[in-house]
């Protein structure tokens, strides 16, 4: 289990009904149904819905560029994303979406302000590549990128109430999560 | 593999959904494997328009072809004959040994022929079912179709929602298109047309309409392919001896000739029939329809497959989701069109067999 998937497992109540948008081999969802969540994982990479599959996990096949109009407003009690976001073609809207079907939604993503970033960006001139943004520029999935604050101005603009939101990173990155924080993860709430 | 067909016969008459019975029948069934002793491992294949009983294995060590998806059902395949038992038959109005246009009426000792009556999905269901009572089998740990087989595959979750516990409903719809139905009129209409049909009764005429239904098989064989997988295999080559026709045209007219020596017409006309006819959720909602299903779903489509189009897999998969179904869906990239769901295949094999695998049965 990925270290940071913990603190999401610890925002979604056992027993309830969960979509995973970008479910990769299916881990997050497996171990949820371990501990009796429902729900589908969707996903596009053939081998990610083979891996899901043989995990017992109800995966789909869905382009989640597409939407999610396949489910119905608050059909799910989490929608949880996790390091998908950056790499849809409208995070806006597939943020909109999520807080639709989702009594809740879970989002976490590489945050783009971190101070390793920033140097190689800013000092060295290049694109960043870390533990968290494994890629180079020309063969990057990750189209939209952000940052801990821009995550929390599209959540403002769009309603929606930040429940939890901490970074991972070192000891120092709670109290600095913009610069500190590598991966970024926020628990939101949309207008009920 | 050698495998053996077995007649069983049934005595208890059935009622047929559009109207008139059958006293007596008889089903053409296959197995492959072996039931263990709970028969909690059991499968049903059931087979699309063209299919019969002969789904795996060879009769014969010196059989040219194998049953039509042995690629799928066999020993370490996605349908594991070490660990199901497979049961395989040719439905109702088939033309490969079941009860059918080409059997005997026995109240007219006359071949059955037009006067053979209309069956649907849920008549093929229920003698299924049927045949399952006589195999010992209560529940069937999956039942599994492609095309037409898919949905009955699907007709089963609903019909008998207590008898499966898996259902796999490959390359299928919740209902023809109104493009669906065009084609199979056409069919039709180059079978009854045919100076040889004799309205069904050719064979009191000593005759058989074979350019009709060689013109049907044509139009049905078109429409399984796909535009990319047709001119990746014949292009624009022409026949080397005669500058005049095109490959493809010869080799259309081989496979609807070829149909007409292991295909009945009336048979044809009934099973297209069933096909237009099958629309389980009717004026309703399929979602509703589907809320009795208590099974677990696999989906899968083709990505070239317009006669079955991904997206009419996506309405059974999407109904399936509003009723809070197990279900998972994938679709496989191909270039076969809907005879994909015939042909070898990596992610076809891998997720099929992923989700076979996880079906649990006892020692």
């Amino acid at each position: 289990m990925r270290a940071s998937l913990q603190p999401v497992i610890r925002w979604i109540e056992p027993g309830s009904q969960v979509l995973d948008l970008g479910c990769g081999d299916g881990e997050l969802m497996a171990h949820l149904q371990a501990q009796g969540c429902k729900g589908y994982g969707l996903e596009i990479d053939k081998d990610c819905i083979v891996k899901s599959i043989e995990k017992g996990v109800n995966v789909i096949e869905q382009n989640l560029d597409d939407g999610l109009t396949n489910f119905a407003d608050k059909s799910a009690d989490t929608v949880v994303m996790t390091q998908a976001l950056q790499a849809t073609r409208r995070p806006d809207l597939v943020l909109a979406e999520m807080l639709r079907v989702g009594r809740q939604a879970i989002i976490t993503f590489p945050n783009f302000a971190h101070i390793s970033h920033r140097y190689q960006l800013g000092l060295l001139g290049r694109m960043p590549v870390s533990k968290s943004l494994p890629y180079q520029w020309f063969d990057t999935p990750n189209i939209h990128l952000s940052t801990f604050y821009d995550f929390e101005q599209l959540c403002k603009a769009q309603n929606a109430t930040i429940i939890d939101r901490q970074v991972i990173g070192g000891t120092l990155a709670s109290i600095w999560p913009n610069l500190l924080g590598e991966l970024a993860l926020f628990r939101v709430r949309g207008e009920s | 593999m050698i495998v053996t067909p077995q007649d069983l016969t049934f005595d208890e008459p059935l009622s047929l959904t559009r109207g008139g019975q059958l006293d007596r029948y008889t089903l053409r069934v296959e197995t492959y494997g072996q039931l263990n002793a709970t028969a909690d491992n059991a499968v049903l294949i059931c087979h699309a328009l063209s299919g019969d009983h002969h789904a795996a294995g060879r009769h014969h060590p010196e059989d040219k072809k194998p049953g039509w998806w042995d690629h799928y059902i066999g020993p370490d395949k996605p349908i594991d004959t070490n660990k199901f038992f497979v049961v395989s038959l040719n439905n109702l109005g088939g033309c490969s040994g079941s009860t059918g246009p080409v059997s005997i009426d026995p109240n007219t000792g006359r071949q059955w022929g037009p006067e053979f009556p209309a069956v649907t999905v849920q008549d093929w269901v229920e003698s299924q079912a049927r045949l399952a009572d006589r195999l010992g089998i209560q529940t069937w740990a999956a039942v599994i179709g492609g095309s037409l087989g898919g949905m009955q595959a699907l007709q089963w979750s609903i019909q008998y929602p207590n008898r499966l516990r898996h259902c796999c409903v490959i390359a299928a719809a919740p209902k023809l298109s109104t493009q669906n139905i065009a084609f199979n009129e056409i069919a039709r209409q180059a079978i009854t047309r045919d100076p040889e049909f004799h309205e069904g009764r050719y064979a009191e005429h000593d005759t058989l309409p074979k350019s009709g239904l060689s013109l049907a098989r044509m139009v049905g064989h078109v429409t399984y392919l796909s535009d990319q997988g047709l001119g990746d295999k014949f292009g624009r080559n022409k026949q080397a001896e005669t500058q005049d026709t095109f490959q493809i045209e010869s080799y259309l007219r081989y496979q609807g000739e070829a149909f007409t020596t292991r295909f009945d017409a009336n048979t044809y006309v009934l099973m297209t029939k069933a096909l237009d006819w099958f629309d389980p959720a009717g004026n309703g909602k399929l979602a509703d329809v589907l809320s009795r299903a208590t099974c677990s779903f696999q989906v899968i489509s083709f990505s070239s497959d317009w006669r079955f189009s991904p997206d009419r897999s996506v309405e059974i998969v999407n109904a399936l989701i509003q009723s809070n179904h197990q279900v998972s869906y994938t679709c496989v990239e191909t270039d076969h069109g809907h005879d994909g769901f015939l042909l070898p295949n990596n992610h076809y094999e891998q997720a099929f067999a992923a989700y076979l695998d996880r079906i649990e049965v006892s020692a």
